[in-house]
């Protein structure tokens, strides 16, 4: 008895000394976007007693991907409310999982909604517009709340404006999202350019979006893309610039 | 004359430690690497429906989990049967007979269990690499076939996808950081075989302090956090005192998300999971020190 009872003084000891090293690693892990799932009761009342207890042994992987199987199923069916559902747990348990993110915004801005707004069960067109329109927003939120846990990361940043400018024709807030995608060091070439169309989209900021669109024409061929000179040349005739001023005459083409 | 007697004898460690991983192997314990490959091989062949970046991402986190399950399991059961079983059979007063210190006898005994870890840990970690290669160069040649690319440029555009979503050198430290869980449980097992009545009774409390050690970090944030009662906070204290943070060695999910682990910070993870193994294996001597046999 004496031999347990110093045994547990020992341990007592050693939990003291060790407290200070495991939150210190514990928040350097956190800074490095580790352990980032947040395996809170809402969560487990989700997905239940088993799979949240072997969620928080190590097995979160596992278990979101048996979610994404059943997030397939139900997308196969139709079943929108449930893969919105299940994308919620999924991404709850792997929030660095970009794949997720962008399954989840897919699965609902394009797929769900499209779907809604060709609903035959629904007469009213204004409620199957409504209904497709909150769909995308479920979407939005998907890739916002992505973006919130992978600040690091451009690709939602891309995918983000590639909803706002084709789904909701916010193209100022999808030129936003495409310049910040482009801020990475490891984003792709396009991103610039994508930005720049979404702002030449925008009314009342050509003047804005020619002198970006120019700059970028002014970094190489590599960057004369037919979209690209098709756009300076629409900036070039909203903006009335003189003929001998203009980059691009009225096909696009460099003059 | 006869040779002075060495106080610390590397030779007489590592003789214990080789007739422990012999022991093992004749309990046929590496059997567990063929269910493992069949797990693999099955997903592999389950995953067909879905897409090859979600086939992926599911093969490595099956992986990586079994890996975590098998290891972990083979730490509990195999330490856990260590000193009953010497115990039974006499073995280890015949070695305790002999000139063999018994935290020789101790320190060998885990050593033979860490090898044996090391053994499974590096094969499954093959077998893994593996079969996701085999995956990795099925799906280049059928993402090459369906779009009857010929463009190099392209073709290695597609060729960097696949690989980049295969098996990467980042998922390296998961697998050790998998492999040090599992030595941090051989050592705690140990230590509690040392007192235990029975080894049912060190199963069932590995198993505990497994499932409480995950929670430990949780404990330790509402202790350390304000409001709360008395009761619940000396409750939580405990658990954050006594149980080992296991949650800092789950870093495999993680890094199956494409996070990559700073080289720094990885040797400071894996020097905390040093420091549970020397302090649980310290304490599991010197209980089996004062114990009578």
């Amino acid at each position: 008895m004496k031999r347990i009872a110093v045994l547990l003084v020992a341990l007592l000891v050693f939990g003291a000394v060790k407290l200070p090293m495991e939150r210190a690693i514990t928040d350097a892990h956190r800074a490095a976007y580790f352990r980032g799932a947040k395996l809170d009761l809402t969560l487990r009342e989700q997905i239940g007693q088993g799979a949240f207890v072997a969620a928080l042994s190590g097995f979160r992987g596992v278990i979101a991907d048996i979610l994404t199987i059943q997030a397939f199923t139900a997308w196969e069916n139709t079943q929108w409310s449930r893969v919105i559902f299940l994308y919620n747990q999924i991404t709850t348990l792997q929030p660095r999982v970009i794949m997720h993110w962008e399954t989840a915004a897919g699965y609902t801005a394009s797929d769900a909604s499209v779907a809604a707004l060709e609903d035959p069960k629904q007469p009213r067109q204004a409620l199957r517009v409504k209904a497709s329109r909150d769909f995308i927003q479920q979407g939005r939120e998907f890739l916002e709340r992505g973006i919130r846990n992978n600040p690091d990361r451009y690709v939602l940043f891309n995918k983000l404006g590639a909803l706002l400018a084709q789904k909701t024709e916010d193209h100022y807030a999808a030129y936003e999202a495409f310049s910040k995608a482009a801020e990475f060091p490891d984003c792709m070439g396009y991103e610039k350019r994508f930005a720049a169309y979404e702002l030449s989209r925008c009314p009342g900021r050509e003047a804005q979006a020619y002198a970006l669109l120019l700059k970028l024409y002014r970094m190489g061929a590599s960057q004369h893309t037919p979209m690209l000179l098709g756009r300076i040349a629409a900036m070039e005739e909203k903006l009335d610039i003189p003929s001998d001023q203009r980059v691009c005459n009225q096909h696009g083409s460099p003059q | 004359m006869q040779p002075r007697h060495q106080f610390f004898s590397p030779a007489r460690v590592s003789a214990i430690a080789g007739n422990t991983l012999l022991e093992l192997v004749r309990q046929k314990v590496f059997y567990f690497l063929l269910i493992f490959a069949l797990v693999l091989i099955g997903a592999s062949f389950f995953m067909g429906f879905l897409r090859p970046e979600l086939q992926f991402q599911v093969m490595k986190d099956v992986s990586l989990g079994a890996m975590s399950v098998f290891t972990w399991l083979l730490a509990v059961l195999a330490t856990a049967m260590m000193l009953p079983k010497d115990i039974e059979e006499r073995t280890l007063y015949t070695i305790l007979a002999k000139p063999v210190p018994r935290f020789e006898y101790l320190l060998g005994k885990l050593l033979g269990v860490f090898v044996m870890l090391a053994i499974s840990t590096v094969v499954m970690g093959a077998i893994f690499a593996a079969v996701l290669y085999a995956k990795e160069q099925l799906a280049i040649a059928e993402a090459l076939q369906e779009g009857k690319i010929t463009d190099p440029a392209q073709i290695a555009e597609i060729v960097r996808n696949v690989k980049a979503s295969t098996f990467t050198w980042s998922l390296v430290p998961g697998v050790i950081a998998i492999y040090f869980k599992a030595a941090i449980f051989a050592a705690l097992t140990l230590l509690i075989s040392t007192f235990a009545s029975s080894w049912i009774f060190t199963i069932v409390v590995s198993v505990a302090v497994y499932l409480i050690g995950h929670l430990t970090p949780i404990a330790r944030e509402y202790w350390l956090a304000d409001g709360g009662t008395w009761l619940a906070k000396v409750g939580l204290a405990l658990i954050a005192l006594f149980f080992p943070d296991l949650q800092l060695f789950n870093l495999a999910d993680d890094i199956v998300a494409g996070n990559a682990i700073a080289l720094g910070l990885f040797l400071h993870t894996v020097g905390l999971g040093c420091l549970y193994i020397a302090v649980y294996g310290c304490l599991a001597y010197w209980m089996f020190a004062n114990k009578e046999l």
